[in-house]
């Protein structure tokens, strides 16, 4: 907890007020407790506050019954990362409390539920414990059903008060939230909130205050990176998908599928995932922009298909939420390892374009950039966001949607000729006659995955096999050359830059802000263009003694994560070196500083 | 749209053109396009004919069908037929087709195929393309063997069938196109040989008439690795054209069945037809619900007002 004044506790032993700028709060209990809704409420309050606010989420992958977790960060300045370290710890079982207890910083507060949980007296001397009888208090105030349900609102209730949320706006929430069910319902959570927030919190020696927010933006808007993709797609005009379910890419298929129909659209849930790139990919061929996507396995089984979409320029999304490979891998885990089979997967050489958002909100942007570059290049693009992004909750300026909302309908017009692989244009691209158009030289186009002439029909002509491989290649260069230059974070010259993409720029930033605080001469780049790589990086990496690419994947036979790898190829910098991880886990502030400090001390030849 | 998409090629060099009330019905050198590559005698030539002669007698003009195919000899199709088209991957013609289908209501798809294609590499999507129903015309070209990759067994080869991978004669059960396309929920289903022209054209102008998922199993010799396949059924080679009676009622799926599984060469006509509401028309069901509901708002309204939800 960032204290902007010092406060200490008051020697008659009455609380005390302290005035914070942030707090981190940890939830841990069973993922049926509905913990995550009131990570949620406290998400959708810090946003209603104009505050920042970042969450992060472990949930198991079976249904009921594990251990799950919700943390939320939130605070009056910027806040970039769920936090290393919780301020308040809030433990509903033994086993949250014996797990999560170090996740707490040293004199933080634990509060457990002492109906389940019994404390530790060693770590009574670090931690400051405070019991509350959760399940019995919450039975008691929402009238003897004898079940706990609703405890999740009672803790709400208790944390309201320890913070001093505004609770008329938190009342809105959960009105909201339960509006159209039964109206006991809505009773009922409110009388289990009310009962904790007038639970007397005895001897807390301190309750906390936010101070006022600096950046009063404009109106915030609060989602999860799942929902920021969805409907960045839908605000791109994207009005045609396909998949297959799979975690954690599932919420987006089912978000499009509820919400597509009211622009006029649809989604499809096919038998597999390769009925699924293919749907989409018959839908671009048919004048769309459509979507498909999935995690892990089902990657794998689209490549084929996504080949195809090379060879013929058709275009296409395909959102990759990444998690823990291979095979079925952790499913509900974060890791950045598909990088590889994203620029490389398939047979052939198969120029495809791949970006990857850096937050809840650039996955909004991001969505929409990959649209337009698909139907500009006529090419399949990938994003490829991560489970991390995927599952935590921000708050984020509201889209001005008038502006942003593209009609990206086709066109069928006639056309007086058409050459659907013309060698002639200097970029490579040609624009695209979708079926329905009439061709007034009689002549009509056939999309293909042989090799082909420039009207589509195949050939085995080394010369136009060439040609037509050079003109695939030559759109992805020309797009690259386009791109912006990735800005530096920090002094643009120095000792250690740190490379990322991906989830893992909001730490990496901290770690860049902490260790330069520190002394240490750090910056940061974080690449959102992942293939083709912007311009300027050569320059970049030549201010810096040493580049450290940090991401969440194995540093592989030869030492060097999957972006790093790229990197190494394109630049031949022998001071690119990886730091890598695959704890499942998203890097912590200081785990980067520490391995970045504890790197710079071997020498550059790793082995 | 982009500067791009919106400049097509050579657009001002060519006279206005005709209106289409005006348009003449397509001759066949306007609707022919590459010679194909098939082998002289191939059965697959006929197929070409006959879809040929049904674009003219239904007078389809270039730009209102897409011919879709996966990969195998049948598949190359599209390359032979001057329209829009396109020749996908091995056995993922259908969910292409279905995305043509469900995004393009303008369009009536057609989709070509072999039997390895249809019933091994893309067994499951002839299932779930049928029990979607969506709508398009499929001809699978059926000629028991895989043609393209020169003599394997394939899906429909009938136990005892000599092939590069059965030297001493296939021995798996044969699948029975008919009895899987009927269980899996198709709602029309015919059978056609590519040696009689007029019955194969009558069953292609049915198909092409049902408003669903419409499969003709058509059988298609192949001259080169499975010659004389189908003399059974063919009465200048002394076999027999049995025709579906006239009494069958095609709405009985129990007397499909029962067709289906008479000895080969069977029977030839429509086994099975009935009409069930297609995917097509149950998304746009679905759509038109949910329309009513943000009448009068543009896109963008629609999408304010989910992120209000979300404060
Ligand atoms: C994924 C994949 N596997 C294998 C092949 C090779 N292949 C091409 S066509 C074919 C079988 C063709 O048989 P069929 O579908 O019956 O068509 P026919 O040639 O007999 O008309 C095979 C195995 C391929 N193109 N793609
Ligand atoms: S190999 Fe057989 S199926 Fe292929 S073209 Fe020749 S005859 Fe026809
Ligand atoms: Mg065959």
């Amino acid at each position: 907890m960032s204290d902007s004044s010092t406060a200490s506790p008051a020697a008659n032993g009455t609380p005390t007020r302290s005035r914070i700028s942030e707090a981190v709060i940890r939830i841990a209990g069973n993922s049926q407790d509905g913990i995550q809704a009131i990570g949620g409420f406290l998400a959708r309050l810090a946003g209603r506050s104009e505050q920042e606010v970042m969450t992060f989420m472990t949930i198991p992958s079976t249904i009921s019954g594990g251990p799950s977790i919700f943390q939320v960060r939130i605070g009056s300045g910027e806040v970039l990362s769920a936090g290393d370290e919780a301020d308040l710890l809030i433990a509903f079982y033994q086993h949250s409390y014996d797990e999560h207890i170090r996740s707490l910083k040293k004199g933080g507060i634990v509060l457990y539920d002492s109906s389940h949980v019994t404390s530790n007296e060693e770590w009574e001397k670090d931690y400051h414990h405070l019991p509350v009888a959760i399940s019995a208090l919450t039975i008691e105030s929402i009238g003897g059903t004898a079940k706990d349900k609703g405890k999740n609102i009672y803790t709400l209730g208790l944390v309201a008060k320890m913070f001093d949320l505004n609770i008329v706006k938190l009342t809105n929430l959960i009105t909201e939230r339960f509006t159209g069910k039964d109206v006991s319902i809505v009773n009922t959570a409110l009388a289990a909130f009310n009962a904790g927030y007038s639970h007397s919190l005895g001897n807390v020696l301190e309750t906390f205050e936010f101070i006022e927010s600096q950046q009063k933006t404009g109106h915030q808007v609060v989602m999860n990176g799942n929902e920021a993709l969805a409907y960045g797609l839908i605000a791109a005009g994207v009005r045609f998908g396909a998949g297959y379910p799979i975690t954690p890419w599932s919420d987006i298929m089912e978000l499009l599928r509820r919400e597509l129909p009211k622009y006029g659209g649809s989604f499809i849930q096919c038998e597999d995932e390769i009925a699924s790139v293919s749907m989409a990919i018959g839908a671009g061929y048919a004048g769309r922009v459509a979507v498909t996507g999935s995690s892990g396995p089902g990657i794998s089984l689209k490549t084929e298909a996504i080949g195809w979409a090379v060879m013929a320029e058709v275009p296409l999304i395909v959102v990759n939420v990444q998690r823990g490979g291979p095979s079925t891998g952790m499913p509900t885990n974060v890791e950045q390892s598909d990088l590889n089979i994203a620029v490389f997967g398939g047979h052939g050489d198969s120029p495809r374009v791949v970006i990857s958002p850096a937050n809840v909100e650039d996955a909004f942007y991001t969505a929409i950039e990959a649209v337009n570059i698909a139907r500009n290049y006529n090419v399949p693009v990938f994003i490829l966001t991560d489970q991390s992004i995927a599952t935590r909750i921000e708050a984020f300026e509201e889209p001005d949607f008038e502006s942003i909302c593209q009609n990206i309908g086709p066109d069928f017009k006639d056309v007086a000729d058409h050459k659907p692989y013309d060698l002639s244009t200097p970029s490579g691209v040609v624009p695209r006659v979708p079926p329905g158009t009439r061709i007034l030289s009689g002549k009509y186009p056939i999309a293909t995955g042989l090799e082909h002439d420039e009207m589509g029909h195949p050939t085995g002509s080394p010369k136009l096999h060439m040609q037509m491989t050079a003109k695939r290649r030559k759109k992805l260069q020309c797009l690259g050359e386009s791109l912006p230059v990735p800005e530096v974070y920090g002094a643009s010259e120095g000792n250690i830059l740190l490379v990322g993409w991906g989830s893992t720029m909001g730490p990496i930033r901290e770690a860049v802000d902490k260790a330069t605080a520190a002394g240490d001469s750090v910056s940061s780049i974080h690449i959102r263009h992942i293939h083709p790589l912007p311009p300027g990086l050569e320059t970049i990496f030549s201010g810096f003694n040493h580049v450290f690419v940090v991401e969440m994947n194995d540093e592989g036979l030869y030492g060097y994560g999957q972006l790093a790898n790229l990197l190494r190829a394109r630049y031949c910098d022998p001071k690119i070196r990886g730091l890598t991880k695959v704890d499942g886990l998203n890097w912590k502030v200081r785990e980067i500083i520490d391995r970045a400090r504890s790197t710079v001390s071997v020498g550059i030849l790793k082995r | 749209m982009s500067a791009i998409e919106t400049a097509p090629v050579g657009q001002a060099t060519v006279a206005l053109p005709t209106p289409n009330a005006e348009r003449k019905p397509l001759t066949e050198k306007e609707i022919a396009a590459d010679h194909p590559t098939w082998c002289p005698g191939c059965g697959d030539f006929s197929v070409l004919a006959l879809y040929f002669k049904l674009i003219e007698r239904r007078k389809i003009l270039h730009e209102k069908i897409t011919t879709i195919a996966g990969i195998g000899c049948s598949s190359r199709f599209p390359y032979f037929v001057q329209a829009h088209g396109a020749h996908y991957i091995h056995g993922r013609a259908l969910p292409f087709a279905s995305g043509v289908s469900l995004s393009r209501p303008d369009l009536h798809v057609f989709v070509f195929g072999g039997d390895g294609d249809a019933f091994s590499i893309g067994g499951n999507h002839v299932n779930h393309t049928a029990r979607k129903n969506i709508k398009m015309t499929y001809v699978v070209m059926d000629n028991f063997v895989y043609g393209l990759t020169k003599k394997q067994t394939s899906p429909t080869s009938p136990i005892g069938f000599k092939s590069k991978t059965d030297v001493w004669g296939s021995m798996d059960q044969p699948i029975n196109p008919m009895k899987q396309l009927i269980a899996a929920g198709a709602t029309f289903v015919a059978r056609a040989t590519a040696t009689n022209p007029n019955h194969l054209l009558s069953m292609m102008e049915a198909a092409m008439d049902h408003d669903g998922f419409s499969v003709i199993e058509c059988l298609s010799e192949c001259i080169e690795f499975y010659e004389g396949a189908f003399d059974a059924a063919n009465p200048r080679k002394g076999g027999i054209f049995n025709t579906v009676s006239p009494e069958h009622d095609v709405t009985d799926e129990l007397a499909a069945y029962k067709l289906a599984d008479t000895a080969f060469p069977g029977h030839f006509g429509v086994f099975y037809k009935v009409t069930e509401p297609t995917k097509n028309a149950n998304e746009a069901k679905i759509n038109a619900g949910a329309r009513e509901k943000v009448q009068g708002q543009a896109d963008w309204q629609i999408l304010q007002k989910s992120f209000s939800r979300m404060k």
